[in-house]
């Protein structure tokens, strides 16, 4: 491959760009153009990655790594495979869409651009490090941009949401920190890769067994509690981050305040850094805790799904019914990546449903992130329409006024709801095929959920499209000539996903056979 | 050549006492000229040295009838010191350039405290350390009693007292070992090869440490700390925090440890019980307060909780990380103590958050606003600040010593997000005024100049050491291999 140092560029480049927006000050036009600009050039950055990247290896490409703390085992490492590369091309495709839903923002422009290239380049650096006080860097440096998006141009109760999602995600980080203390002193690594080769072959549990020792009233806790401690710290900094009920409470609230261009990232990106998460660091590093945690984890799935799915129903407010339903389908992903967890019946079972499941997954965090933000983009617009309403009941009829607005928000609410056609099905059919077998008791209660994510869907359609027309409305203006064209690509985009899954999949497929014969069970 | 930072700040002193008492210009001048000298002093001095070798700088004898001598010297951990007293010193004249009231005496007190600061970094002697130490307490009083602002007379005394009763508690320490030793000097290094009496030293540990780390604000000891916080004018407290609290602390490592390593190993659970203590009550209390000035006060109790623990971890990288940590609070204390006192408070004339709540800050002084959050940040422990590495490492230490206390710290870490994001919002990201209401008053004065210099400069250097912590790493690590840290290895601490 070439010696240019593409992971490096694609991450630096939204920093460096973010320093040159700030820059700017009141030259706002200059500032977004910049930004923009920026956002392009990454895409043709993750083009080009894709371009080189050799999807019949599973393995880690585009190596990068220099030694950086020793006392701390930090490096600099960076690397993608299959899954690091689709989470790439997410965040550099959802970003340029956030910039142009974000084009009239009013207040300090070239702020807010700058706040926009800094999450990029957090998300891309949590994407490909892979060393954890790298990986940690680029995870939180993401957190801080976001709460200042939430905090400075959300809504008028912004102050309470953004304080609460910032406290809950530093409470799951510091677990997950405290945790990682605890790797480092057992093993004294911190390369991901090097630790999952550890827990591949059992060293990793018993270092841990062996240099953590805690008592508590004078009873010594087992070894086996002892690593799933250190396996609840990591956990916890996930669920907080996709989020997994019971930790999801911060996330209607930040969702609905911030302003909906940056909704789209906080969805469409950042909520794929904990499923990220699970699949790069918790499964591969700790596979024996996830099976013996899996029923629980299981039934939180579950709970995720069915629970946000009625949540979204009884919502009267467009952004968090799009809230809750950007839960319910996260939990699809939970669901699959704690059925791989299992046994199951091992002998009985070909790898190919647990790798069916895994691409499944993939494909979901992929196109999730897309319809996500494609749907916030489309309330945005309205909202510049109606004047900043959003609620349920405040339209209806719009079918005549504005037809190509719901044609296009039609399209993307079907794709949620996962039609086949459109690219949200792909993922949650292989993600419901692959689990059945693994976890039939879950997976049967799950496909309630798809019942409820249905009826929600449809009574959002209804309300806002069909019935009579307010008159308050009669002179909504449709789709510009310009807003159509933008929106024409997204929607190209889902369609080509829809009937041609296989671009995606076979990205991934090598990733994902390695990642299962990895597992070992 | 790094005895010059002594000497420099003292030429100073005497400098400012010679020039014309109404020409506030020159005695600014001479005080940045000598904070400079002392800091490209200590810059060199950091280049110099080669890693893991004792640098001597002088061994005159001076009252040989005591056996105390003139003996100054420098390592790893010393010389990381003297760069931060370097930065906070030069930080300091910056955030004071405004200083109207009897500018030639703050200068002269204000350089003669940077002094005897160097003083007992370099000091290898425990005499010469002790004098260094007292040294230190007086120009402290006279720049809280004289310049200060809130209920200054009770910040000052509180603070000298709390001082003298250390230091009377370390000397009491010092002369019996020197007592107890036989050995008729003050060398510590002479001293340090000396195998104390194991009942002796149970009782001296707790004498010597105790004594220091009142100046180092181990909780219950630490209530002098906010108070003389708020009370101090900006330079000061920036010092105070940033580099005083780090005389105790470093008393505690060069002294009680190196002296009464068995002493240690008996009290270290109860000193990591105590200061993981400070940690949280700190933090809770920095969470509830309404004096802006107050919350950054007992944030630095909490951030010297980490040093403590650090240091009660006898091993390698938990030292290591506690005198990252004393550099890295040095900054980013020096630097959030600039924005409060000097930034916000001169120009607001409050430090009350709800009111400072209603003026909506980050419009009229958005320089003093990034600066905090930036420092704030830093401040909660964000990876890519200096602040990161240190706190890490003393976690990582904490986790080999006492597993459990390094849970408690995590709680720790989290409340100071907490508070730090409270302080954030109410201060700056307050309800924006309507012009009208505020029309009669007038606009806040912009940020100068010198305070941009200052702040650039602190901020820089926490990224820098942040970003890059082998700068200060390699140099602090291999002091360790030193014979003054035998008892590290002893206790099987590495």
């Amino acid at each position: 491959m070439s010696s240019l140092p593409l992971l490096s560029l694609i991450t630096m480049l939204p920093l460096l760009a973010g320093f040159g927006v700030a820059g700017f000050g009141v030259r706002k036009k200059a500032a977004r153009s910049l930004a923009f600009g920026s956002s392009l050039l990454t895409v043709f950055l993750a083009c080009l990655l894709w371009c080189r990247f050799d999807n019949a290896s599973g393995d880690f490409q585009f190596v990068e790594y220099h030694p950086w703390i020793p006392a701390i085992g930090a490096n600099y490492y960076v690397a993608v495979d299959g899954l690091g590369l689709l989470m790439v091309m997410l965040t550099s495709i959802v970003v340029p869409m956030s910039i142009l839903a974000a084009w009239r923002v009013e207040r300090n422009p070239s702020l807010y651009h700058a706040m926009v290239l800094f999450l990029q380049a957090g998300l891309m650096g949590t994407f490909t490090a892979l060393n954890f006080i790298h990986w940690f860097l680029f995870w939180e440096l993401s957190l801080v941009p976001a709460f200042f998006l939430v905090r400075l141009w959300g809504g008028s109760r912004r102050a309470p949401a953004a304080a609460r999602f910032f406290i809950y995600t530093m409470a799951g980080s510091v677990a997950m920190l405290l945790s990682f203390l605890g790797v480092f002193y057992a093993t004294g690594k911190l390369d991901f890769p090097d630790l999952a080769e550890m827990s591949r072959h059992g060293a990793l549990n018993s270092a841990l067994a062996a240099k953590l020792g805690w008592r508590l009233f004078g009873q010594a806790f087992t070894a086996r509690q002892m690593t799933e401690f250190v396996f609840g710290g990591v956990l916890m900094g996930f669920a907080v981050k996709v989020p997994m009920v019971p930790f999801h409470t911060w996330l209607p609230a930040a969702y609905a305040e911030a302003p909906s261009a940056t909704t789209m990232l906080l969805t469409g990106v950042m909520s794929k850094m904990g499923l990220y998460g699970f699949l790069r660091i918790l499964l591969p590093l700790f596979p024996e805790q996830s099976r013996w945690l899996r029923t629980p984890l299981l039934v939180l799935a579950v709970v995720t799904i069915v629970f946000s799915a009625c949540a979204a129903f009884a919502q009267r407010d467009l952004k968090r019914i799009l809230a809750y339903s950007s839960i319910n389908h996260l939990g699809y992903c939970l669901l699959g990546v704690f059925a791989l967890a299992g046994a199951g019946g091992t002998a009985l079972l070909p790898a190919t449903e647990k790798a069916a499941a895994l691409s499944g997954v993939l494909l979901q965090m992929f196109n999730h992130g897309l319809t996500a933000a494609m749907l916030f983009w489309l309330v945005s617009v309205l909202e510049q329409r109606s004047g900043g309403l959003r609620g349920l009941n405040d339209f209806g009829g719009l079918r005549k006024t504005m037809p190509v607005f719901c044609g296009v928000t039609g399209i993307a609410l079907f794709s949620s709801l996962g039609l086949p056609g459109l690219n949200g099905f792909a993922g949650e059919f292989l993600i419901f095929k692959g689990s059945f077998p693994l976890a039939m008791g879950a997976v049967s209660l799950a496909a309630l959920g798809l019942l409820v994510t249905a009826v929600f869907i449809l009574t959002l359609m209804q309300r806002l499209f069909h019935g009579p027309l307010n008159s308050k409305w009669v002179r909504l203006p449709d789709l510009t000539r310009g807003e159509r064209l933008l929106f024409a690509l997204p929607v190209g985009l889902m369609f080509l996903l829809g009937l041609w899954p296989q671009l995606l999949a076979s990205i991934v497929n090598s990733t994902v056979v390695r990642m299962v014969g990895r597992l070992p069970f | 050549m790094l005895a010059w930072t002594i000497y420099s700040s003292f030429i100073g002193v005497l400098l400012l006492m010679v020039i014309p008492k109404d020409n506030a210009a020159l005695a600014r001048k001479v005080a940045i000229l000598s904070a400079l000298a002392g800091l490209i002093v200590a810059v060199a001095g950091f280049f110099q040295l080669k890693p893991g070798v004792m640098l001597h700088i002088s061994t005159r004898s001076w009252i040989s009838s005591l056996g105390a001598g003139y003996h100054l010297a420098a390592d790893g951990v010393s010389l990381t010191l003297v760069l931060l007293t370097g930065l906070a010193s030069m930080a300091g004249v910056l955030f004071s350039w405004n200083i109207q009231n009897r500018t030639k005496e703050f200068f002269a007190l204000y350089l003669a405290l940077i002094g005897a600061v160097y003083g007992v970094f370099l000091s290898f002697d425990l005499f010469l350390l002790f004098v260094f130490y007292e040294l230190a307490i007086i120009p402290k009083y006279f720049l809280i009693a004289i310049w200060g602002s809130h209920r200054r007379e009770y910040g000052a005394m509180k603070l000298a007292l709390y001082s003298f009763i250390g230091s009377a508690m370390v000397l009491a320490g010092l002369i019996s070992a020197y007592v107890v030793s036989g050995v008729h000097t003050f060398d510590l290094f002479v001293l340090a090869r000396q195998p104390f009496p194991h009942g002796f030293q149970l009782w001296a540990f707790p004498l010597v440490f105790g004594g220091f780390a009142v100046l180092a604000g181990l909780w219950p000891f630490h209530t002098w700390a906010p108070a003389g916080h708020v009370a101090a004018p900006t330079a000061a407290s920036m010092l105070l925090a940033g580099v005083v609290m780090k005389l105790g602390a470093y008393g505690c490592l060069r002294v009680a440890m190196t002296l009464f390593p068995e002493g240690l190993e008996a009290w270290k659970t109860p000193v990591a019980t105590l200061a993981v203590v400070g940690i949280v009550y700190g933090g809770l209390v920095a969470l509830v307060q309404r004096d802006f000035k107050f919350v950054i006060g007992y944030s630095s109790v909490s951030h010297m909780g980490f040093v403590l623990l650090g240091l009660a971890t006898i091993n390698t990288i938990g030292l290591s990380g506690a005198v990252l940590q004393m550099f890295s609070h040095g900054i980013i204390a020096g630097l959030l103590f600039a924005v409060v006192g000097r930034m916000v408070y001169e120009r607001t004339h409050t430090r009350d958050l709800p009111a400072l709540e209603a003026m909506g800050l980050s419009k009229s002084l958005p320089f003093a606003a990034v600066t905090f959050v930036l420092a704030g940040l830093a401040s909660m422990g964000l990876p890519g600040f200096s602040g990161f590495v240190a706190e890490l490492e003393i976690l990582l230490g904490a986790w080999r010593a006492f597993p459990s206390i390094a849970l408690v710290t995590g709680l720790g870490i989290l409340i100071s997000v907490a508070y730090m994001l409270r302080a954030m919002q109410k201060a700056f990201f307050g309800a924006v005024p309507s012009p009208v209401c505020h029309a009669d008053q007038p606009p806040l004065e912009p940020v100068s100049v010198p305070e941009r210099l200052g702040a650039a400069l602190l901020l820089g250097v926490a990224l820098l050491v942040g970003l890059y912590p082998r700068l200060l790493l390699d140099v602090i690590v291999p002091s360790f291999d030193s014979p003054l840290f035998d008892w590290l290895r002893k206790g099987g601490g590495r």
